[in-house]
């Protein structure tokens, strides 16, 4: 099986880290994918004005991209960028005025109706590799880890691009489950981390992102897992901040799911770039002996 | 002596509009011929007139049709009936900086054209490049840090402005494409090691003797010297080294 795959910009700079470890994984479990030959920014945040399509424009062009690469499934990995294509995607699908207009206004490009699937790394496996295959590719479980997988916002809301339950969804943990994990389960798994608010009211985004980190330990993580690089950063790189703020909060490691499942595959730690996450991270692995190369 | 009859071939003349006023010129005429031919006088918005300075960028539009053309005045060949203007300048933004204190990072890119991020993929600028230059392809190369691709992608720009003046994000591209470029040729394409050695013979003074020796010589002794210069043979072959190394 071979698959069109869509980066996004972050994980070409600030979140490598989300990219190189992903692409060991599929490497791993022989996922054969190539990258759009040509692509750019989706525009990371779909536009909730209803009127507003040239904020529609970016994603719709990177679709006909894939459809011009000769791929009828695009995978993603920044959650981000699936949330923005997979909406636009909808949109394409479904509203026949719109669609109309956007097809007009790009007139250099073919006609597009939505005919592009777009899939997240989560469901992709969950659908197409199958816990059960994942399992047995373990190399290194991550047997005793206490791990809470974070969902964030938007691989989940709206419904209508959710990889799973909205209010209810278990791809994360299973797929964590699979990996060897102990899961915690905690209230705020899928609440919003801030996001962009970090921007605007660094301190209101500050404080949800302190109530997701307490309720976590509280709940016995040692650790968490996500899938967003806006979350890590308001959860992991901000965590110094937050921990000076707020005297009771305890450090907890962020991973990008990825990285943690390429520790499990036992891929080569050079894909792992942990150099990018907090110090805290690579030495909470070093503490579990999970740093060590597999030699099998 | 037989006399020679100059022939007289009169071109067909053709109405093209110039800033909306119509004009009769010969057919076969560039654009800045056109204008000229019209009573135009450049004195600025015309440089090479060789199609590589970007300096007589020209939009146009044809009779039935909303598309807006573009070209170089004096590469393009007029049309019955077009409507035209020139855009010889276009006052968009040029951050400054001292190179020598950049580093080659892709946030250096950011933080100096942060106009960078208001792209949303209309590709107008694209479509108007008289270089078929792909700008929005170098633009999103950019803002996911890849300055090697942007350089590559915009090599045949010729920083006539178009792309800029029809950008919604009003990005001056081809600014920010120009410091792709450098940081690429600084600090991203691998150094020439033989080029800083002749740089250091230079600077050695190696030549300079032989140099002040020609400046010096006499015409006939110049002469001579040229014609006893050392040259590959035509039968050299791909071993085949000079004498004096005078290079490296």
């Amino acid at each position: 099986m071979k698959i069109s795959y869509y980066p996004g910009c972050t994980l070409k700079t600030k979140a490598k880290n989300l990219e190189s470890s992903a692409l060991a994984c599929l490497d791993a479990l022989g996922v054969e994918y190539e990258e759009l030959p040509r692509w750019n920014c989706c525009g990371a945040v779909y536009s909730l004005s209803d009127d507003d399509l040239i904020h529609l424009i970016a994603p719709v062009r990177d679709l006909i991209r894939v459809q011009e690469q000769g791929f009828d499934t695009v995978l993603t990995l920044c959650s981000m960028c699936y949330n923005t294509l997979a909406r636009a995607n909808e949109l394409m699908k479904n509203d026949e005025v719109k669609r109309g207009t956007i097809n007009d206004f790009m007139d250099e490009e073919p006609d597009y109706k939505g005919e592009i699937k777009v899939v997240h790394f989560l469901d992709f496996i969950r659908d197409e590799i199958g816990w059960d295959k994942l399992k047995a590719s373990v190399k290194n479980s991550l047997n005793g880890m206490k791990l809470a997988p974070y969902y964030g916002c938007t691989l989940l809301r709206p419904g209508d691009v959710s990889i799973d339950k909205s209010n209810s969804p278990v791809v994360f943990e299973e797929c964590m489950e699979a990996l060897g994990a102990e899961i915690v389960k905690f209230p705020k798994a899928i609440e919003c981390c801030g996001s962009y608010q970090v921007l605007g009211n660094p301190e209101a985004a500050l404080k949800v992102s302190n109530d997701i980190i307490t309720d976590a330990t509280a709940h016995g993580a040692e650790a968490m897992a996500l899938t967003c690089p806006l979350c890590d950063y308001n959860l992991g790189h901000r965590q110094e901040e937050m921990l000076k703020k707020y005297k009771g909060t305890k450090a907890l490691p962020m991973f990008y799911f990825t990285q943690l499942m390429a520790v499990a595959l036992g891929v080569d730690p050079e894909n792992y770039n942990l150099d990018l996450n907090q110090n805290i991270s690579q030495e909470f692995l070093k503490g579990k002996n999970l740093l060590e190369k597999v030699t099998t | 002596m037989t006399e020679v009859k100059a022939v007289e071939i009169k071109a067909k003349l053709i109405p093209i509009y110039i800033m909306g006023k119509k004009y009769e010129v010969p057919e076969t005429l560039t654009i800045m011929k056109a204008i000229e031919y019209a009573g135009y006088r450049y004195i600025r918005g015309c440089g090479c007139r060789g199609g590589v300075c970007g300096a007589c960028s020209t939009v146009y539009r044809k009779p039935g049709s909303y598309k807006i053309m573009s070209g170089l005045a004096c590469q393009t060949v007029v049309e019955p009936d077009m409507y035209l203007t020139q855009i010889p300048f276009y006052p968009a933004i040029r951050s400054t900086y001292n190179f020598e204190e950049l580093t080659g990072k892709p946030e250096e890119v950011f933080d100096l054209y942060q106009e960078l991020f208001r792209c949303v993929a209309c590709n107008a600028c694209s479509k108007v490049c008289p270089m078929d230059v792909e700008v929005m392809d170098y633009i999103s190369a950019l803002k996911r840090g890849d300055i090697k691709a942007a350089a590559e992608i915009s090599f045949d720009c010729i920083q006539c402005g178009l792309c800029a003046s029809r950008c919604m994000g009003e990005l001056p591209q081809y600014h920010i494409a120009q410091l792709a470029r450098r940081i690429n040729g600084r600090y991203l394409t691998p150094q020439a090691e033989h080029l800083k050695t002749m740089v250091a013979n230079i600077e050695s003074g190696r030549y300079q003797e032989s140099l002040t020796g020609l400046k010096v010589m006499d015409i006939n002794m110049l002469k001579e010297t040229y014609t006893a210069r050392e040259l590959e043979p035509a039968t050299g072959g791909e071993d085949w080294t000079p004498k004096e190394n005078i290079g490296l």
